[in-house]
Parts: structure tokens; C-alpha cells; sequence
């Protein structure tokens, strides 16, 4: 009853201070709309672990969060080094080097209408499938090491950055680039100074969906297969060593680093495509 | 110029760029291989080979160049090798009556198939009712929506074991709840954001004019925010339900799972029949070039029938 009681006050207070602070006048929207999603955070950690807490759930099953703290504190180089394993060495190589070559084919397709139209579909498609399939034969082919995890990286984030960028290559209109052709302007500059740029808000919409892809793949392919360090490694080996308190630990490194890149890119974009309607102050 | 052709060369493209590459990534394995049948092979004995190129071998090797497309359990299968496979665990297992048997991928398919169903289901209904309220309540608005975007940035493979195993202990056994909240946790987001989108998108003449006919708000989203996201919607659905589908073989991936196509894929790593896996992997991919189609034919007849372009 008390244990019940308490589970309504903590959200009736979290929800009850964000409707005071939505409905307040005097604060202005961007402070609001960094304090209501924290304290709307907040209270599903505090209901989180008043029911693990109340309902006496073994902290082998669900830790509660501050336990899930404790560890994350007590433990830097265990997930320093799985950080480093996963992270720096698996996905943000494959996602630099997918990067790379999809940003290379799309220029190189591009110049030909009839690829354009043959690969856009098909890279429309491949974007759509359940790629991280191929993780366990990347780790066949390139080994136990962060290679395999690159690889499978590599292919996951392939297609969102190609579709993408083609389509943003043709975001520019005829007229820009009629404009272009009277100023007498080469393919190159054309592509520099009008149509990369113009591609810039479609290809920062790749790369959102990249950099997610990113650490899905690093971590999946290391169920499969990887040296005894990582963030896969740690999670599949501590589920079967009951360290879940680790595991929600990795989970919570994970959440970050995927939070971090992901605002990394939106910071990116607004400073890149600052012209763009969609960046306008509201 | 029309589509279909570009796309045929491109497919043809792809398709001859893998059979070229049977030879080079197979060689070592296929001339290990006829050495242990005592062939000769220049040069002999694996350890020299394995520090050589696969190019190199080829080129010493040109007359054991067929042996790399015939290997049982290959690097990488010939597309005829993964027909064959495919064609072995459907169409072969219908002729014989035993389409349901476990050794049958339309057996496995349907379990991931089932599970997508369910996690579509309820990412749809999260992604509406999320939708719903975010467009009516500006406090939702406030602290839904950051939580949505970074719900997607935290690798969901993560917390697949968690979620299996935190299910386990409530007490559930069956396989498919997991495999649903997994596939629902990736699936109601692109819903969310496009039907908040359709919900917003009647401009506010639309909304005075139904407020000049004094129309209850239930009247205004019933009649007014509900047709005008029928667009949007669809297109969510489709970006749903491929992620639906991504949910499901992710959950069956990591969680020791025995049946359902990531299952296979599991099975094919661990008993080392890299056919499994490839025949598994494309009828994956064949799952989800159908079930995008089968939402884009439902939009198509939807839209025409409710009048809207199409």
C-alpha cells in the first residue's frame, strides 16, 4: 500500500512540477524545453527504483539505478577499455571508413543519370534490410579483432549515407544551377560551392541514422566473436555471469557514446547548414 | 528513361562481381582442400599459403580455379550454391509435405514473421498514442520527444539480453514477448515523428474553420487531423515495418533463440554452415522487400480511395 502510494507521489510530483513549468509564462522556451525532458527523466529513474526497491526485485534481475551508478563509478577501466575496444577501434573506424566510400560512390554515381536510377532503388532497399545479418560472417571472413566489427559497420551505414547523399545532390534547382553554368563554373566548382552544400541537410540526416547503425553493429558483431574485451563481449559474458549491475553499466556507456554522437552530428549540422529553414531559431 | 532497366544492370552488375569473387576468397579453403585429396598444388603445404595472396594462388592454380565454386562449406557461397540451398529448405520441403518441419526456413520465417507482426502492432500503437499526445498536450510535447530521440540513439542489441531476461524472471516464457518490445522499441519512432507531423499538418484556417462550426475537439481529430496524416502515416509504416523486422532478428540474434530467421544465422555461426546463414540472410531480405511492398499497395489503394494523390 505505502509501496504504491509512494510509486503515485513520485510521478504525480514529477509530472505535476513539468505541467507548472509547461504552462508557466515567465520562462522562456529554450530553458523549458531543457528542464521538463530532465525532470520527465528523472522521475522514471526515481519510479524505477522505488519499484525495484519496494517490490524487493533481485539485483540480479533489475539493479536499481543507484547501484547501477555505484558500478558504473567503480569500475572506469573495465569500460574505458571495452570503450576503447568497441567504440574508438570498431565503430568509429567503420564509420569513418563507410563514410568515406559511400560519400566517394555517390559523387561517382551521380555523374551518371543511368546509375542514378539503378542504384537509388536498390540502395533504398538495402538500407531497408536487416543487415546486422552479415555479423556473424564479417567475423568469419576478418577475424575475432575489431576488423570484423569495422566491417560490418562499414556495410550498415553504406547505404543510409549513399541514398542520402544522392538525393542531396540533386536538392539543388535548375536554376541554381543554370546561375552556376553562366558564371561559367567547372563540374568541380559547380560541386563545391552549389551542390555539396545543398546536399549538406540530406546528408546529415545519413549520417544521424549512421551513427546509431554504427554502434549497433560494433556491439552485435562481437556476440559472435571478439577478443575478452568490449561492450558486446562484456554484456553477452555478464548476462551469463549474473554481473548485471556491469551489464546496465556497459548499457548505460553505450547510451551515452550513442547520445554524444548523435548530438555531435546535430551540433555539426547547425553549424553546416545554419541557412537551412529547418535551423531557424523558433 | 524508364526504371526497370538501370535496375537490372545494376542487379546483373552485382551479381557477376559476386561470382568473380568466389574465386579469389575461396582459393585457400578449395586448394587446402584437393591437397588433403592429395592433388597437386603449387606451393604445397596451407601454412606457406596462408601468408599468400589469394590473387597470387590464383594465378599458380588457374586449372583448381573450379574447385573454389564447389566447396561445402565455402567463405564465400556461390549465388547458385545459396539458390540451391534456399530451393533445399522451401520449395523442396513443400514437395515433400514438410513445409512446418524445423528444418524448414518457410517454419522459421513464419516465427520472425509473427514476431514482427506483434512488434509492429504495438510500436504502432506506442507511436500513435505518443503522437496523439505530444500534438494535444504540450507538457507531452515537452517531455516525450527528447526521450524519443534518444530512446534511438541508445543501441537497442544492448538491451536486448536485458529485456529477455527481465522478462524470464516476470514470468513470461514465450520467446515473443522480448522479440515484440525489441522490434516495438525500434519501430515506434519513425511513427511517432511522421504522425506528429500529419497531425500538425492542417494549417490553422483548416482548424478556424471547424471552430467556426463550433466542432468538438474529438470532432477536429476525427475528421480533420486524422485524414489529413493518412499520407504521413503510411510513410512511417513503411520505415516501421522494415525496422519491425530489423527488431526481430536483432532480438533473435544475440538470445540464444531456436527458432526464427536470426536463429539460423546463430545456428549457421556456431555449427559453421555458412549456407544457413546466407540463405537465412536473404530470405530476411526478401521478407522485407514484401512486406514493404504490401504497405505501399495498401497506401496506394487507400489514398486513391480517399481521393488524395497517388
Amino acid at each position: 500500500m505505502i509501496f504504491a502510494l509512494t510509486i503515485l507521489a513520485v510521478w504525480a510530483i514529477g509530472w505535476g512540477l513539468n505541467i507548472g513549468l509547461a504552462r508557466a509564462d515567465g520562462i522562456s522556451h529554450r530553458s523549458k524545453s531543457i528542464a521538463i525532458p530532465i525532470i520527465f527523466g528523472l522521475t522514471l529513474l526515481l519510479l524505477w527504483e522505488v519499484t525495484v526497491r519496494g517490490l524487493e526485485v533481485s539485483p540480479v534481475i533489475l539493479p536499481p539505478p543507484s547501484l547501477v551508478m555505484q558500478t558504473f563509478a567503480a569500475s572506469p577501466d573495465i569500460l574505458w577499455v571495452d570503450f576503447v575496444q568497441t567504440v574508438l577501434k570498431g565503430a568509429i573506424r567503420g564509420l569513418v571508413i563507410g563514410i568515406i566510400a559511400a560519400f566517394a560512390f555517390a559523387i561517382v554515381i551521380d555523374r551518371s543519370e543511368f546509375l542514378t536510377r539503378g542504384l537509388l532503388p536498390i540502395g533504398n532497399f538495402f538500407a531497408a534490410l536487416p543487415i546486422v545479418g552479415v555479423a556473424p560472417i564479417m567475423v568469419n571472413w576478418f577475424g575475432f579483432d575489431w576488423h570484423s566489427k569495422a566491417a560490418v559497420v562499414v556495410i550498415m551505414v553504406f547505404f543510409p549515407i549513399l541514398v542520402n547523399t544522392v538525393q542531396g545532390l540533386k536538392a539543388s534547382d535548375a536554376m541554381q544551377r543554370d546561375l552556376m553554368k553562366t558564371y561559367a563554373a567547372s563540374y568541380w566548382q559547380t560541386l563545391f560551392k552549389l551542390r555539396l552544400p545543398a546536399a549538406m541537410p540530406f546528408i546529415f540526416n545519413g549520417l544521424k541514422v549512421a551513427t546509431t547503425l554504427a554502434l549497433i553493429g560494433a556491439i552485435v558483431a562481437e556476440y559472435f566473436g571478439s577478443p575478452t574485451r568490449g561492450m558486446g563481449f562484456r554484456i553477452s559474458t555478464g548476462v551469463g555471469s549474473l554481473a548485471i549491475d556491469l551489464v546496465w553499466a556497459e548499457i548505460c556507456v553505450a547510451a551515452l557514446v550513442g547520445t554524444g554522437l548523435f548530438g555531435l552530428m546535430t551540433w555539426g549540422e547547425k553549424k553546416i547548414t545554419f541557412w537551412h529553414p529547418s535551423q531557424r531559431e523558433k | 528513361m524508364n526504371k526497370s532497366l538501370p535496375i537490372l544492370v545494376v542487379l546483373f552488375a552485382m551479381l557477376v562481381l559476386w561470382i568473380v569473387a568466389v574465386a579469389p576468397m575461396n582459393i585457400k579453403l578449395a586448394l587446402d582442400q584437393l591437397e588433403r585429396q592429395k592433388v597437386e598444388v603449387t606451393p604445397s603445404g596451407s601454412v606457406v599459403r596462408r601468408e599468400m595472396s589469394s590473387f597470387v594462388l590464383l594465378a599458380k592454380n588457374a586449372q583448381h580455379v573450379g574447385a573454389a565454386y564447389e566447396l561445402d562449406r565455402p567463405k564465400l557461397p556461390t549465388p547458385r550454391q545459396v539458390a540451391q540451398e534456399i530451393w533445399k529448405t522451401t520449395g523442396k520441403m513443400v514437395q515433400r509435405g514438410r513445409a512446418w518441419s524445423k528444418r524448414s526456413l518457410i517454419y522459421h520465417s513464419w516465427v520472425t514473421l509473427k514476431s514482427t507482426f506483434y512488434g509492429f502492432a504495438l510500436g504502432v500503437s506506442i507511436g500513435l498514442l505518443g503522437a496523439i499526445a505530444i500534438v494535444y498536450s504540450r507538457v507531452a510535447d515537452y517531455s516525450l520527444m527528447p526521450w524519443a530521440i534518444i530512446s534511438q540513439t541508445v543501441p537497442i542489441v544492448a538491451l536486448a539480453p536485458m529485456i529477455i531476461v527481465v522478462s524470464s524472471q516476470v514470468g513470461i516464457e514465450s520467446r515473443d514477448v522480448p522479440k515484440a518490445i525489441i522490434s516495438a522499441y525500434l519501430c515506434f519512432f519513425p511513427v511517432l515523428v511522421g504522425m506528429v507531423k500529419g497531425l500538425r499538418s492542417p494549417d490553422a484556417a483548416q482548424i478556424d474553420l471547424l471552430k467556426t462550426y463550433n466542432a468538438s475537439g474529438f470532432a477536429t481529430f476525427l475528421k480533420l487531423r486524422l485524414p489529413a496524416s493518412v499520407p504521413y502515416l503510411f510513410t512511417s509504416l513503411k520505415v516501421g515495418i522494415a525496422a519491425a523486422l530489423v527488431g526481430t532478428i536483432v532480438g533473435e540474434l544475440p538470445t540464444g533463440a531456436i527458432n526464427g530467421l536470426g536463429a539460423r544465422i546463430l545456428i549457421g555461426d556456431q555449427f559453421g554452415t555458412p549456407l544457413a546463414i546466407w540463405s537465412a540472410l536473404f530470405l530476411a531480405a526478401l521478407m522485407a522487400g514484401l512486406l514493404v511492398s504490401a504497405i505501399g499497395l495498401f497506401q496506394r489503394l487507400t489514398l486513391a480511395r480517399m481521393g488524395m494523390q497517388s
